[in-house]
């Protein structure tokens, strides 16, 4: 009889190839995705090595960071110089080594972490890398996956694994149910609101309770995506039939004989009665509010009927942070958050530019007008993009005033086109306000999909629930 | 890789807590496709005006740090993204080794693959190596990895820990891919061992 254990112990366990006496571990690692900006340097590594991508039918790419989204982007003048080497680089890496590959012209391109689960290459049980890391995203379907950096990325090229030291168990569950105009954005920004984010650091964290089974598997995405934003490299989710559901029928998704043998293995992926949790954080469901973020981290999460808050209630370091915060982003303590103007409104990123928050936006949206100077929805993928045309969600979005553009990453990390001016604030679904993350002098407030909506309609940041009552 | 062994040098200091890279590198310079050159865009919106004249208060761009190879910095150093680059552009720069009470994970990894040290100690032992910091030349910092100490300049030693693997690499300048190749069989039984358990993976 073993010990009990974790989803994490048992999805770890599984993938050791090697363990040192001194505790380091090769993990072997099942999913390897690829995007432009970090990965020329490790395929660059393996030609003056001579190596070979050792498992190319496990490694798949797509360029999404720096891609224009706006219509015209197959016109090679909308990209700059140093892009367009970039993902020609890409286009020539994939083909040299024979990796699986979805270019800009495919349909299926988008934002990484978006075409791994659309395409059914991520699945339950699996390890996962990217050189990004809100390769969190995938831990919705009960896999362990995380960034890397280039390094990294040419170590799994080469050999299939990484070097590993196993992390401690965390658990965050979220007991009860969400109250109407909650999100999964609110979760997560609320979770990483009170652990810091450091509170993750050296963790993998399993969300786990009713709110979280509640949540469709968009909106697990949403919550897992941010684990690092919380300090945690990993965040998962114990796999279920809204997760097998999902999965069934997608591309690469296991059929016939090898799907039951996935379905059977796929089912011994929960925590243990009794599993030892090296940390434990519980929050009532029932006392998440829409939330926004005031600051430059994105622990700075304050409910929308709250206040800006003052630098001296804050202790250690943090006072300093805060001043800091509170100057770049032009904002003064005591404030009201509702009294916040808004220039910009970005709907989109692997955060929350997924169907189901296109359509939450959408239902604040439907026959209103935007307030602001500009707004825009970038799509997580083409498909993503092609089935809100479907619904109509995409007329509804054009109607309002807001820009429909081409998938990719946008302006959550401004590396293409898609920047904020200096001074230029906005209400972005993405998931760092960092300071200038947006582009130079850019103030973002992080909010969930009908947040945003909700400040496009009434230029400030708002409490959607007092839109709701109209259109739910 | 080149080899971390012992460094004695002036440390700037950056107390300010969150330091995430994309303030140590901001993504307009992530598209390059090499690893060289970073170094003049390190701490790039921090350093210089937008028309890309230096800030002269900026640590870094004070004539007592242009030099600095070793930085003391505020909780959670190099929190954020994945990006390699910020690694790459710190060594660029010149700096081997930075001092915090904590490191995002990613980037703490990634600097050892660069032969950077990044070192963990407890915020007594910061505050003493802050000040020392703030003296510049006038107060250099030692930093031992063979012996897992970090001596400031009045002699107080503070010893830290690092995993042995990781020590071992950084002393000896050690690529990891290398090392992993060597267990080539390993990895061979492992899939073949998969391929049953686990054939739709």
């Amino acid at each position: 009889m073993t010990a009990p254990r974790t989803l994490y112990d048992k999805i770890w366990d599984d993938h050791v190839v090697h363990q040192a006496e001194d505790g380091t571990c090769l993990l072997y690692i099942d999913r390897h995705l690829v995007h432009e900006v970090t990965s020329p340097q490790a395929f660059e590594g393996l030609r003056m090595t001579g190596r070979k991508v050792r498992a190319p039918e496990k490694t798949i790419a797509v360029p999404d960071h720096n891609v224009p989204t706006t219509l015209d982007r197959a016109n090679a003048a909308t990209m700059t110089e140093d892009s367009r080497i970039q993902v020609a680089a890409l286009d020539k890496n994939a083909k040299d080594f024979g990796i699986n590959y979805y270019p800009v012209s495919d349909i299926r391109q988008g934002i990484v972490h978006i075409v791994g689960p659309e395409q059914g290459w991520t699945l339950p049980g699996m390890t996962v890398v990217c050189g990004d890391s809100h390769t969190a995203t995938h831990g919705a379907f009960g896999s362990l996956a995380h960034g890397i950096g280039t390094s990294e990325v040419e170590h799994v090229l080469a050999t299939q694994t990484l070097i590993q030291r196993k992390g401690k168990n965390m658990k965050v569950e979220i007991t009860g149910s969400l109250r109407p105009g909650v999100t999964a954005k609110d979760i997560t920004l609320s979770v990483i609101g009170a652990t810091g984010t450091a509170g993750g650091t050296g963790y993998v964290i399993e969300y786990c309770g009713q709110a979280i089974r509640e949540l469709s598997m968009e909106g697990r995405m949403t919550v897992c995506n941010m684990a690092i934003e919380g300090g945690a490299r990993a965040g998962l989710i114990a796999p279920d039939e809204k997760t097998f559901a999902y999965v069934m029928g997608r591309p690469h998704a296991p059929k016939g004989a090898k799907w039951e043998a996935a379905l059977a293995y796929w089912k011994t992926l929960f925590t243990d009665e009794g599993a030892h949790f090296d940390k434990v954080v519980t929050i009532k469901g029932e006392d998440i509010a829409p939330v926004v973020t005031w600051g430059t981290s994105p622990e700075d999460v304050l409910p929308i009927t709250g206040t800006v808050p003052a630098p001296d209630s804050f202790s250690g370091g943090k006072v300093d942070a805060a001043r800091r915060s509170l100057d770049y982003m032009g904002l003064t303590a005591g404030q009201k958050l509702t009294d916040i103007a808004i220039d910009t409104v970005f709907i989109g990123s692997c955060t929350n530019g997924r169907i189901e928050d296109l359509r939450a936006a959408a239902a604040i949206l439907k026959g209103r007008k935007i307030a602001v100077k500009r707004a825009m929805v970038v799509p997580g993928s083409g498909l993503v993009r092609a089935q809100a045309e479907e619904e109509g969600l995409a007329q509804i979005f054009i109607d309002a005033g807001f820009e429909w553009r081409l998938a990719g990453c946008s302006m959550c990390l401004a590396m293409n086109p898609d920047q904020l001016a200096p001074g230029e604030r906005c209400a972005a679904t993405s998931n760092r306000n960092f300071e200038g993350r947006q582009g130079r002098g850019g103030r973002t407030h992080l909010m969930s999909p009908a947040m945003a909506a909700a400040a496009a309609i009434t230029g400030h940041l708002t409490d959607v629930r007092e839109l709701m009552g109209e259109t739910v | 890789m080149d080899k971390f062994t012992t460094l004695t040098g002036v440390a700037a200091p950056m107390p300010l807590v969150n330091i995430d890279t994309d303030m140590i590198i901001p993504k307009q310079f992530l598209k390059t496709i090499q690893r060289s050159g970073l170094g003049k865009n390190l701490f790039d919106e921090m350093r210089y005006t937008q028309d890309g004249q230096e800030i002269p208060e900026f640590v870094l761009n004070q004539p007592a740090y242009r030099k600095a190879e070793i930085i003391v910095a505020g909780d959670n150093f190099g929190c954020g993204s994945s990006r390699e680059h910020a690694p790459w552009a710190l060594l660029d720069f010149g700096i081997r080794c930075v001092i915090s009470t904590s490191f995002a994970d990613i980037f703490f990894n990634n600097c050892f693959k660069n032969g950077i040290l990044p070192v963990v100690l407890p915020q007594e032992a910061i505050d003493v190596l802050m000040d020392d910091a703030r003296k510049g030349a006038n107060a250099r910092i030692t930093v031992d990895l063979e012996s897992q100490t970090v001596t400031a300049s009045d002699g107080t030693s503070f010893h830290f820990e690092v995993d042995a693997f990781k020590k071992h690499c950084l002393m000896n300048g050690l690529d990891d891919i290398g090392l992993t190749m060597e267990k080539a069989s390993a990895i061979d039984s492992f899939e073949k061992k998969n391929a049953t358990l686990r054939p739709w993976a």
